[in-house]
């Protein structure tokens, strides 16, 4: 079943906290995670992979670099995933 | 038909000794900072790398192999005579014929020893192991040197801000041998030949003849790509390693995967939920990316500074260009 917006960006929240150490609650839509979140380019392949499997969407190398905000990644996911 | 006779050899294998080359020069990251847009900051912290070690001249693939040999042989308690087969792997020795492997068996005044390179990139030094255990096991050698050896340096671009931080130069070394109780376990390996240009030479030495170049061929990479692959594909291999070993990490002392990154270290850590009490390498931090040479440096460190002992158990894993892989567990000599 696809998830949510909601239950996306709660999602990622869990994962960015998982990787970054980053308080859930600071993870919202507005955020870049380079910027905001303490999540650098090798963090990032890490959320993205999660992402992956934890949505079942892939998000190719090509694309990550487009994903600079909490609400890029979720958007993505909610048009992606299957 | 003839009979022919079978070969006879060992019960099993080990390792029973392990020697380390570490160039003298110490390459400090504000030398690499002199070439490329970027800080000491930036370099540690996505690669953990502080120093390498850089070769000069005289300290060749052959005379760096020779002196980790030395070491291991020592370290092993034989005696070169003993040896039945060197086997090196590298990527950076640029003779393609003879194989170096020659030159480094008779320097170490082994008797005629079967000798011979491999190409398996940083994962070498598990391709090579896995070669000398099925020598020993079936017979056609008692004692084999295992040499992973390189000299980065000459196969990097300075000036490329993905790669001039991350490669050192140094040789490690391994004497496998008979053993009365299985102490190599089963090796998980592979190759993804799809993903061959992830990590490869720049240009080919026929088209760099030819066409003129005005740069030496140097190792390149797709730096994320690479990432994405070893920290979740590789996390898998090593736990089917254990599992194939028949083990847990808990049952596990020492973790040595091919210095590559710290963050992919770390991460491989995380995915396998290593507990607190396994020692992890970490060498990478003043020896860099040395490629085949990586883990039995790492391995030798761990074991000089008492972090590691005698009898434990090692997981190693490698994994690079190719792409290719090898895991296996150990026991430490
Ligand atoms: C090489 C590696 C550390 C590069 O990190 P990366 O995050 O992939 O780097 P990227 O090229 O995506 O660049 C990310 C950012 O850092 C910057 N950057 C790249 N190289 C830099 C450098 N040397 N110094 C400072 N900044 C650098 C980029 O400009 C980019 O900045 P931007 O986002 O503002 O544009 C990393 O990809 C890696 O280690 N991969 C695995 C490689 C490996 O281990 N290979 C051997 C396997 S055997």
């Amino acid at each position: 079943m696809a998830a949510t917006q909601e239950e996306i960006v709660a999602g990622l929240a869990e994962i960015v906290n998982e990787i970054a150490g980053i308080p859930v609650e600071d993870v919202q839509t507005d955020k870049s995670f380079t910027d905001d979140l303490d999540v650098d380019s090798l963090s990032m392949v890490e959320v993205v992979v999660a992402a992956e499997e934890r949505f079942d969407v892939k998000i190719p190398d090509d694309d990550v670099k487009n994903l600079k905000t909490v609400g890029d990644a979720t958007e993505y996911i909610l048009k992606h995933q299957s | 038909m003839s009979k022919i006779k079978p070969s006879k050899g060992a019960p099993y294998a080990r390792i029973l000794g392990v020697g380390g080359y570490r160039p003298t020069r110490v390459v400090p990251n504000e030398v690499i900072l002199e070439k490329i847009d970027s800080s000491d900051e930036w370099i540690r912290s996505r690669s953990g790398i502080e120093t390498r070690h850089w070769a000069s001249p005289e300290e060749t693939v052959a005379a760096m192999s020779v002196e980790a040999s030395g070491k291991a042989i020592a370290d092993a308690g034989i005696d070169a005579q003993q040896i039945g087969a060197v086997v090196v792997s590298t990527v950076s020795h640029f003779a393609q014929t003879p194989a170096i492997a020659t030159a480094i068996a008779d320097q170490l005044g082994t008797d005629k020893a079967a000798a011979f390179d491999i190409s398996a990139g940083c994962a070498g030094f598990g391709y090579g192991l896995t070669l000398a255990k099925g020598m020993i096991v079936e017979g056609s050698a008692e004692y084999v040197l295992v040499i992973g050896v390189e000299r980065l340096s000459d196969l990097t671009d300075l000036e490329d801000r993905a790669t001039a931080f991350l490669f050192g130069d140094g040789a490690g070394a391994v004497v496998v041998g008979p053993s009365k109780e299985p102490a190599i376990g089963p090796t998980v390996w592979g190759s993804e030949g799809d993903k061959s240009e992830t990590i490869k030479q720049t240009v080919s030495w026929d088209r760099f003849a030819a066409e003129g170049h005005t740069k030496f061929p140097a190792i390149t990479q797709e730096g994320q790509a690479v990432f994405r692959w070893a920290v979740f594909e590789m996390a898998k291999v090593a736990q089917q390693a254990l599992d194939a070993a028949g083990i847990t990490s808990d049952d596990l002392d020492v973790f040595i995967p091919h210095q590559a990154n710290v963050r992919i270290i770390d991460s491989m850590v995380k995915t396998l939920k290593l507990p607190e009490h396994v020692t992890v390498a970490r060498d990478i931090r003043t020896t860099g990316n040395t490629s085949a040479a990586s883990i039995p440096l790492a391995m030798e460190r761990l074991l000089a500074t008492g972090e590691a002992k005698s009898g434990d158990t090692a997981l190693v894993i490698g994994f690079g260009a190719g792409l290719v892989y090898a895991a296996t567990v150990v026991t430490l000599p």
